[in-house]
């Protein structure tokens, strides 16, 4: 009887960690194989064993014989139908290796599951029935496989007693399935004969047949190389590449503050120069601390806290990377998605994509094309539903920083979450931007701390929203000048002032005042960004295009300022006869008379302009902003554990 | 049955690390589980690690003691006391604490404790469901926790191994393992509305063995009842039960026996087996677990309540 007892068999010992994906179609006899490595293993408890003894004796479909495929078959309910429903874990060890086996159930609606199971496998183990050969589930599990990035493939060709251990057979499938994965774009698989019924080829290679002469698929298992043990990982082109999202800060007293985080691929060392996305500071690593002790480098995988030479407002949701490599950054992009809920893809509706650190709103836009993945050719559709593969194009409300899946296979990741139930609806790979996809921001070393130190206040953002003619210009001119005479420079972004030149390509249909906010916005982060405190002056009606504004810029450095005036209020003043000409049908968008104003859910200043002298207004905008830019920082306690939001 | 009856002599297919050796194998769970750990205090705003002693819980506390370093663990820890636990598991919670510096949360269900409910003259159903279930669910509401950490290990039980390391509850605690968020790469869905929670599993794809040899390569202290020590125990349907205090209730001609037995799993001393044994270090404990035939939870009581019957603890709200 196999045993893997077999000390000789001249592999290192590593005594590290390998993740497997089983699939295969119901009848391949992956649940069998998969039970034949506990047991030959001996990692099968013998209560365990009875358990399925029992089992064996109710449910089973063996005819009375221990049916190994119960052992894969966890859930009750499972048990109860003979077909594996979710992705099960398993877990066995040799001598050399410890395995966790992922076990997508082979059944075509699952399309899912097996997508779960590849996203944190190093190896898949795809079993092809010698008898039926390459089959259409062979091609769909292959196609996702290939599609997860996968590189390290393994064909079971199992059921080999079935056809007398006949090698023509198993050579006739090697070929196959080589060409096959040529059409996909992976490396030739290791193709293993075997029967995982009688046990032969699982451990040891047995008597049945002579004429191979490869491992056993225990043996390769145990010596195949994955590339770096964090698996989840890059492109081998890719892993130098420095990526280190931040999940946290931690700041325990004043005297430490470091950033944590994984490694996804790349090696820190201290002394590194590495580039802070998405502000682009370079900084100086300058340690590297665990709680066993500093460490002199981390590579891929490695959970770190870092510290960086100088003091740097870094968050979670920020990447630390290579000062010459940073990832991509867009607000459209194209991915493959899996979509793995019942509720059908709505294109346009907003969804929540969350990478790593960054959570934010998206939509999927048109064109989306499904993949047939039998024919492993795309046709357009309107929709995704359960199962269904689709390379679409998202857009974002914020920049996203990524990389291309191909090169990296945890930022060019993400996770689709429907807002209304929190369910997580779509995976997703990212393929590229649609445009500005080669566009790399510069860097420099000069950092907002830097900047507010020679200005002798921090950055800010006001801006004023509200109704024309409630008093946002007048209001923003008095506080500019207020704030100047206090020493602070301050500049006024007026809509009107702005339309004459950078945006005098745009009218007032819904599009237009977007895209003309989207500008305005830009600027503000622009002068905000070298240290300006921004008074921002516009309409402004839709809340969605100032919460885009406000994502632009760090937590706690924006403040929407609601100039509160009822309309027949600010109708009597009308200061530039808008109101006039609207009623008139000179002009024929005027927001508050036909076109709508969205006020501010949760504005941090709300000024009633109706009853407040603007002398008394700026007043209170002027104490709130000198308290924001000099007083102590707000929110960011030892752990800023916030979403940024970008 | 074409079982092999004799392949269990040579044990440990692993090596077993010493003290301050690190495989990778340990090293890339330790620091799945470190990710895992930061990033439930960056999603939630109020999250809880449940504390339940053992050794799977004391490895869990010693990941976040690493995760926030230099800074301290930013949650509570908070045990269920059903009070009928070993003696020597509270004393042991209690000086950890202290030494640790962590915030404990202590909660006992008070209406068990008014019903007088005891795992003598109920059934181990009702007592687990009363002093234990609902225990935790009281707690749970109490504290406003939003994310509760678990030791659980998928490897301890069939239907643990589906269980997904965000695991999300509705507002009564419930489980539903056929509507589970699907889990992709490390990126891990923690929103919930208001009253809705997620049980968070660091510890998922950690083996018995592997919580064995992380425990011997950090040294990190565990309950001195994993060890084999002469203890008074009766043997009741074919399981070592421990005379742990005089609370005791004796059966028509049982009467305790000293043994040499230590145990695998801790919980509630009348319903917990122990297992003849001389293994009193931590090594030797690795060594003779790799060369084990039953699992370590048959020497749970309420787990054989029914086949099946971890699966519908879980739908009600057991971790």
């Amino acid at each position: 009887m196999a045993s893997l007892r077999a000390s000789d068999r001249g592999s290192p010992l590593r005594d590290d960690l390998l993740r497997l994906l089983t699939c295969g179609s119901v009848d391949d006899g992956k649940s069998t194989l998969i039970g034949r490595l506990l047991h030959d293993s001996d990692l099968l408890y013998d209560d365990y064993l009875a358990a399925v003894l029992k089992d064996s004796t109710v449910s089973g479909h063996a005819g009375g014989q221990v049916d190994l495929a119960l052992l894969a078959d966890g859930l009750k309910a499972e048990r109860e139908q003979g077909i594996t429903i979710d992705v099960a874990h398993l877990y066995f060890s040799t001598r050399r290796r410890s395995f966790i086996i992922a076990d997508a159930p082979g059944h075509e609606q699952y399309t899912r599951n097996m997508a779960t199971g590849a996203s944190t496998a190093d190896l898949a183990v795809i079993l092809v029935d010698v008898a039926k050969g390459v089959t259409s589930q062979t091609r769909r599990h292959s196609a996702i496989v290939s599609l997860l990035g996968i590189r390290a493939v393994v064909v079971a060709v199992n059921k080999m007693d079935l056809v007398g251990y006949a090698e023509d057979r198993f050579d006739a499938i090697a070929a196959e399935v080589s060409d096959l994965a040529g059409a996909l774009g992976l490396p030739a698989p290791v193709c293993i004969p075997m029967s995982a019924l009688h046990g032969d080829c699982i451990v040891e290679r047995g008597g049945n047949m002579p004429w191979y002469d490869g491992p056993s698929l225990i043996e390769h298992l145990e010596q195949v190389e994955v590339g770096p043990a964090a698996g989840p990982a890059a492109a081998p082109e890719h892993f130098d590449v420095l990526r280190l999202p931040v999940q946290l800060v931690i700041r325990p007293d004043q005297s430490f503050r470091g950033y944590a985080g994984t490694v996804c691929s790349g090696t820190l060392r201290p002394g590194d120069d590495v580039r802070i996305e998405p502000s682009g500071l370079i900084t100086t690593v300058e340690r590297i601390v665990t709680f066993d002790g500093d460490l002199d480098e981390a590579g891929p995988g490695r959970a770190v806290t870092v510290t960086t030479a100088e003091p740097i407002d870094i968050g979670r949701g920020d990447i630390l990377c290579s000062p010459d490599r940073p990832p991509e950054r867009a607000r459209e992009f194209t991915a493959t998605l899996v979509w793995m809920s019942g509720s059908d893809l709505m294109v346009g509706r907003d969804y929540q994509l969350q990478q790593a650190g960054q959570s934010l709103r998206c939509r999927v836009t048109e064109p989306v094309r499904r993949l047939d993945v039998d024919t492993l050719t795309s046709a357009p559709a309107s929709s995704m539903t359960l199962n269904d593969i689709a390379s679409v194009t998202l857009r974002t409300d914020a920049e996203l920083m990524f990389d291309p899946y191909e090169q990296n296979r945890i930022t060019g990741s993400f996770i689709l979450i429907d807002p209304r139930d929190n369910a997580t609806v779509a995976a997703g790979m990212i393929k590229a931007a649609t445009r500005a996809a080669h566009i790399i921001p510069s860097a420099g070393r000069v950092s907002p701390q830097t900047r507010a130190k020679l200005l002798g206040h921090r950055a800010l953002t006001v801006w004023f929203t509200g109704l024309p003619g409630s008093g946002k210009s007048t209001l923003a001119r008095a506080a500019e000048a207020e704030l100047a005479a206090a020493g602070v420079f301050a500049c006024v972004l007026d809509g009107d002032n702005l339309r004459f030149g950078l945006n005098a390509d745009l009218g007032f249909s819904p599009e237009d005042r977007a895209e003309n906010i989207r500008r305005a916005g830009e600027v503000a982060a622009l002068l905000h960004r070298y240290g300006a405190v921004v008074l921002a002056a516009f309409i402004s009606p839709y809340r969605q295009d100032r919460d885009r504004v406000r994502n632009l810029h760090p937590a706690g450095t924006f403040m929407e300022v609601f100039v509160d005036a009822p309309l027949d209020v600010c109708e009597e003043r009308d200061p530039k006869g808008l109101y006039a000409k609207a009623r008139a049908g000179v002009i024929p968008d005027l927001t508050g008379v036909s076109a709508p104003y969205e006020p501010p859910a949760a504005p941090e200043l709300r000024i009633d302009t109706a009853s407040t002298d603007v002398g008394r207004a700026a007043a209170q905008v002027v104490d709130e902003v000198l308290a924001l830019i000099r007083g102590p920082r707000r929110g960011g306690g030892p752990l800023a554990s916030g979403s940024r939001g970008r | 049955m074409t079982r092999p009856t004799n392949s269990k002599s040579p044990p440990a297919p692993l090596s077993r690390p010493e003290a301050g050796e690190f495989p990778d194998r340990l090293r890339r769970l330790e620091d799945e589980s470190i990710h895992i750990i930061r990033e439930v205090r960056a999603q939630f705003s109020n999250p809880v690690m449940l504390y339940s002693i053992g050794k799977d819980s004391s490895v869990m506390l010693h990941l976040a003691r690493k995760a926030f370093h230099p800074g301290p663990i930013p949650f509570p820890l908070l045990h269920i006391d059903t009070t009928w636990k070993f003696s020597e598991m509270i004393a042991f919670r209690d000086r950890m604490a202290d030494e640790i510096g962590f915030e404990l949360v202590v909660y006992t269900n008070p209406d068990g404790v008014a019903a007088q409910i005891n795992p003598f003259d109920h059934s181990s159903q009702h007592y687990t469901d009363v002093m234990k279930t609902q225990a935790l669910k009281q707690a749970l509401d109490a504290g406003r926790y939003d994310a509760a950490f678990g030791g659980a290990r998928r490897d301890e039980e069939r239907s643990r191994a589906k269980e997904r390391v965000f695991s999300f509850r509705d507002r009564l605690h419930r489980w539903d393992p056929r509507n589970q968020r699907p889990e992709l790469w490390n990126h891990y869905n923690g929103r919930i509305s208001a009253g809705e929670s997620i049980r968070v599993f660091p510890l998922s794809n950690w083996t018995e063995l592997d919580v064995w040899h992380y425990i011997a390569a950090n040294g990190i202290e565990v309950v001195p009842l994993y060890f084999a020590a002469p203890r008074p125990v009766v043997e009741r349907d074919g399981t070592l039960v421990m005379v742990d205090d005089d609370r005791f209730r004796f059966e028509a001609g049982e009467r305790p026996e000293t043994r040499s037995v230590r145990f695998r799993t801790l919980g509630c001393y009348p319903l917990t087996g122990a297992v003849e044994s001389t293994a009193a270090t931590v090594s030797e404990v690795a060594a003779e677990m790799a060369g084990a035939t039953r699992s370590e939870r048959e020497g749970r009581v309420i787990d054989h309540d029914q086949s099946g019957s971890m699966e519908e603890k879980k739908r009600e709200g057991y971790f």
